[in-house]
């Protein structure tokens, strides 16, 4: 069975850690499981956490009013869930439930904030990793806006 | 000096529809056979005919059937105007008019050996499905297959009873997903390019056919760059204002190409530049 | 065939040119006097040549204007070029009826029609007829409309000795002076008390109809005033483009703010394609009787400055009239090098003549050279 330093060091979202800092993120880290259909987060709940997801299948969900709730993404095995705990508000933008049985790591995003307050070196490296993954789903939204397959 | 009217491209010849199958809410397939016994219905994957209704227009539509069937055509129509309505329209028995085929079809010598990504966006499907058949019709000619798929919602999924089939073949790989999933989808939600990071690639080995709105292609064959695959290894199909689809009206010019005859399908690598110029 | 040693004509022995024509079954086409412009139409005798008229040209203006003498092709290119007649603006493709189940369409062919003479074919003309060709014939698919009626012309080119101020021909290296693909090739000489024509035949049927009109040898001064009279022409011209990699220039400068500029001026009227001798591009139109049972395509001119010419579901590509000007240009100066082999321009300078608002192309192209950005765009 893999340890969760094996996990986390490995995943490519952590590549080129400092081995210290990444002890640090397994000292926040804990294994976590949701059964299919449960609500991992809400939108507007304080963003303490971040999850490695490991298998199963997470949907991010917008409510709006006089619509249907809306899927905007599905994440899987492998990708990260959350960055919102990265940056302030620290709330969350979407709701966020597994789609099906999902098992994953969580990463106690508060305690790690603290400790990039204290070492901007651990912050910097953080942010450079979380940022594309903000990028990315700027970039999704943008083209599912533009609604290529409509009839105009 | 004039042409003879059996080999005049520009006049149709009569087929008549067998069937008309809804495949999404606003989008069909029409089966046809040729109305004169002996009329070539061969064709290669990624051409087009122009569809004729008498009457009411003419349109240029990618030939969607399975290039090993000789006796009939099936064109996958989304019906979004006049002309694509009254296509749609057709009862079985009735009769329109086929012109062609036309334009450069995908790269099938230049894809034997190797691995085939097949990306589609919306109806972008049509015109890469008869490659798909080429492909699992000939299996020890090619590599793997993966198909990624993207669309609307899942109620616009054309072929989805095949989509499944093929999911099961050979070392063959099929994902789907859509823009906006409803609670009952289950699958992916997201746009084509998410599927990527599911997709078993090779990239060296792979040549990949795009289809789809242009938007789409621009996205798609970006990503595919990153996903290590070789400029000259990509392939799209465009499209244009069609009239004559003999090189002769100057309507579907893009740039120096004229896509009824330099394409539709075009590489990468030839057409790169151009993408990206707005109002080309 | 080798070229004969010119012959000359008297100016009365015209008439008997056109009149041997139109016995030989041909439709002779030749300038004429129209509501106040000088017209490529049908003529049947040389008293309807525009004897003693010339033309003042400039951009976005057309007058007529009495010459002193009474040259009859002392003007320059007509508001119309020839393709209104080898590639014409509105043609039948074909009908068909509505049957039992399904429809037929009619093994109809075109109507025959009596072969043209083209009188006064000027060296930028022929270029394009060149053009032309190669557009229309020298691909996988042949045109045969055009190519039917092509084959059978008898073209009478007229060498150019005088160049209105729009002409930029020599610049492009289409003229004045008419090199081949004429029958017959007239020098216009007209000097106080003497009125004649150097005739040179270019081909074997030419010169079998030169050899039935009255003629003489042309002597050395008279070989020397033509060539003086074409070279006239020449120098005359006051407009030129620097062909010097035109292509690669407007490839790179698509995102030039002189096409802005450009945007500014053009009504995209579309005159410009109307008037210019190779510009080729057509639409087919389908059309219905009341009841429905017959059926017509019809191929019309067309032109890249409309809104529907690109349009497909949801806009068009082009819906600026920056980006269809800008289409339309690099389309006949660049894209058409690549398409075709040779340029789309013949430098006859109509489109500077017809534009409502005087867009000058040779000055779009030295604008845009002057601050040309080079390298990849």
């Amino acid at each position: 069975m893999e340890t969760l330093e094996r996990i986390i060091a490995a995943h490519p979202v952590f590549a080129g850690l400092e081995s210290y800092y990444t002890g640090l993120l397994v000292g926040c880290a804990s294994n976590v499981r949701f059964a299919a259909g449960a609500c991992i987060f809400k939108e507007g709940g304080e963003a303490n956490v971040f999850y490695l997801l490991r298998v199963g299948k997470v949907a991010l969900q917008v409510f709006a009013p006089q619509h249907k709730p809306i899927i905007v993404s599905t994440l899987g095995e492998g990708e990260i869930l959350g960055w919102e705990w990265l940056l302030p508000p620290y709330q969350w933008k979407s709701h966020a439930y597994a789609a099906a049985e999902t098992r994953a790591i969580a990463l106690d995003g508060k305690c790690l904030r603290n400790k990039c307050e204290q070492n901007h070196d651990l912050g910097y490296e953080l942010l450079k990793r979380f940022a594309p993954i903000v990028v990315q789903q700027l970039e999704a939204t943008r083209y599912q806006l533009l609604d290529v397959y409509a009839v105009r | 000096m004039s042409a003879q009217p059996a080999t005049d491209p520009m006049r149709p010849r009569a087929y008549i529809v067998r069937q008309v199958a809804k495949e999404t809410p606003d989008t069909f397939t029409l089966k046809v056979e040729a109305e004169e016994r002996g009329n070539d219905s061969s064709f290669q994957p990624g051409q087009f005919s122009m569809l004729w209704v008498f009457g009411v227009g003419e349109l240029p539509i990618s030939i969607s059937s399975n290039p090993a069937h000789h006796h009939g055509l099936m064109y996958t129509v989304r019906s979004v105007g006049q002309a694509t309505h009254a296509l749609v329209s057709q009862a079985a028995g009735s009769t329109v008019g086929v012109r062609g085929p036309f334009g450069k079809g995908w790269p099938l010598e230049a894809a034997r050996g190797r691995d085939i990504v097949v990306v589609a966006g919306g109806i972008g499907l049509a015109p890469l499905r008869p490659l798909i058949y080429q492909v699992l019709q000939n299996r020890r000619d090619y590599g793997r297959l993966v198909v990624l798929y993207g669309a609307r919602s899942p109620r616009d999924l054309l072929y989805r009873k095949e989509l499944a089939a093929w999911a099961r073949g050979d070392e063959t790989q099929v994902l789907i997903t859509v823009d906006y999933g409803g609670l009952s989808w289950r699958g992916h939600v997201g746009v084509v390019t998410t599927l990527f990071k599911y997709a078993r690639l090779q990239p060296r080995r792979s040549l990949a056919m795009v289809c789809g709105p242009e938007i789409m292609m621009r996205f798609v064959t970006r990503e595919l760059e990153t996903q290590g695959l070789a400029r000259q290894d990509i392939y799209l199909s465009l499209e244009r204002n069609m009239k004559c689809a003999v090189g002769f009206c100057g309507h579907c010019q893009y740039g120096p190409y004229f896509i009824c005859k330099d394409g539709p399908v075009f590489r990468w690598d030839q057409i790169r530049p151009l993408l990206d110029k707005y109002e080309l | 065939m080798a070229q004969q040693t010119p012959r000359m004509l008297e100016a009365e022995q015209l008439g008997n040119l056109i009149a041997v024509l139109l016995q030989k079954g041909y439709e002779v086409i030749g300038p004429t006097l129209r509501d106040g412009a000088i017209v490529y139409r049908r003529i049947e005798s040389a008293e309807e040549l525009p004897a003693g008229w010339s033309d003042k040209q400039e951009p976005a203006r057309y007058r007529l204007e009495r010459r002193e003498d009474h040259a009859v092709f002392g003007h320059a290119v007509a508001p119309e070029s020839w393709k209104k007649y080898l590639h014409p603006a509105e043609v039948r493709l074909w009908s068909a009826e509505r049957q039992a189940g399904g429809f037929c369409v009619l093994n109809n062919q075109p109507q025959p029609h009596k072969p043209y003479a083209f009188l006064g074919l000027r060296a930028c003309d022929l270029a394009a007829i060149r053009v032309l060709d190669r557009v229309l014939t020298g691909n996988k698919y042949r045109d045969p409309i055009y190519a039917g009626v092509r084959d059978g012309v008898f073209m009478v080119a007229v060498q150019c000795t005088r160049a209105a101020a729009t002409c930029f021909c020599a610049s492009l290296g289409t003229g004045p002076q008419v090199q081949q693909g004429f029958d017959l090739a007239l020098t216009e000489l007209v000097g106080p008390g003497s009125h004649r024509f150097l005739v040179r035949a270019g081909s074997d049927r030419g010169a079998e109809l030169l050899a039935g009109l009255q003629s003489a040898p042309a002597t050395e001064n008279d070989v020397q005033a033509a060539k003086v009279a074409v070279a006239t022409a020449a120098a005359q011209q006051v407009r030129s483009v620097n062909t010097a990699d035109i292509r690669d220039l407007l490839y790179a400068n698509f995102d030039h703010p002189r096409w802005d500029n450009l945007a500014e001026r053009c009504l995209a009227c579309a005159n410009c394609t109307m008037v210019c001798p190779t510009c080729f591009c057509t639409t087919v139109e389908d059309v219905t009787d009341v009841n429905g049972d017959h059926a017509q395509r019809w191929r019309r001119w067309d032109s890249c400055f409309t809104l529907s010419f690109s349009y497909i579901h949801g806009g068009s590509v082009r819906a600026s009239g920056k980006a269809r000007y800008r289409q339309w240009m690099t389309h006949k100066l660049a894209s058409w090098i690549d398409q075709f082999g040779t340029s789309g321009c013949v430098g006859c300078g109509r489109c500077i003549t017809w534009c409502p608002v005087g867009i000058d192309i040779t000055e779009e192209v030295r604008a845009i050279r002057e601050t040309a950005s080079h390298g990849n765009s």
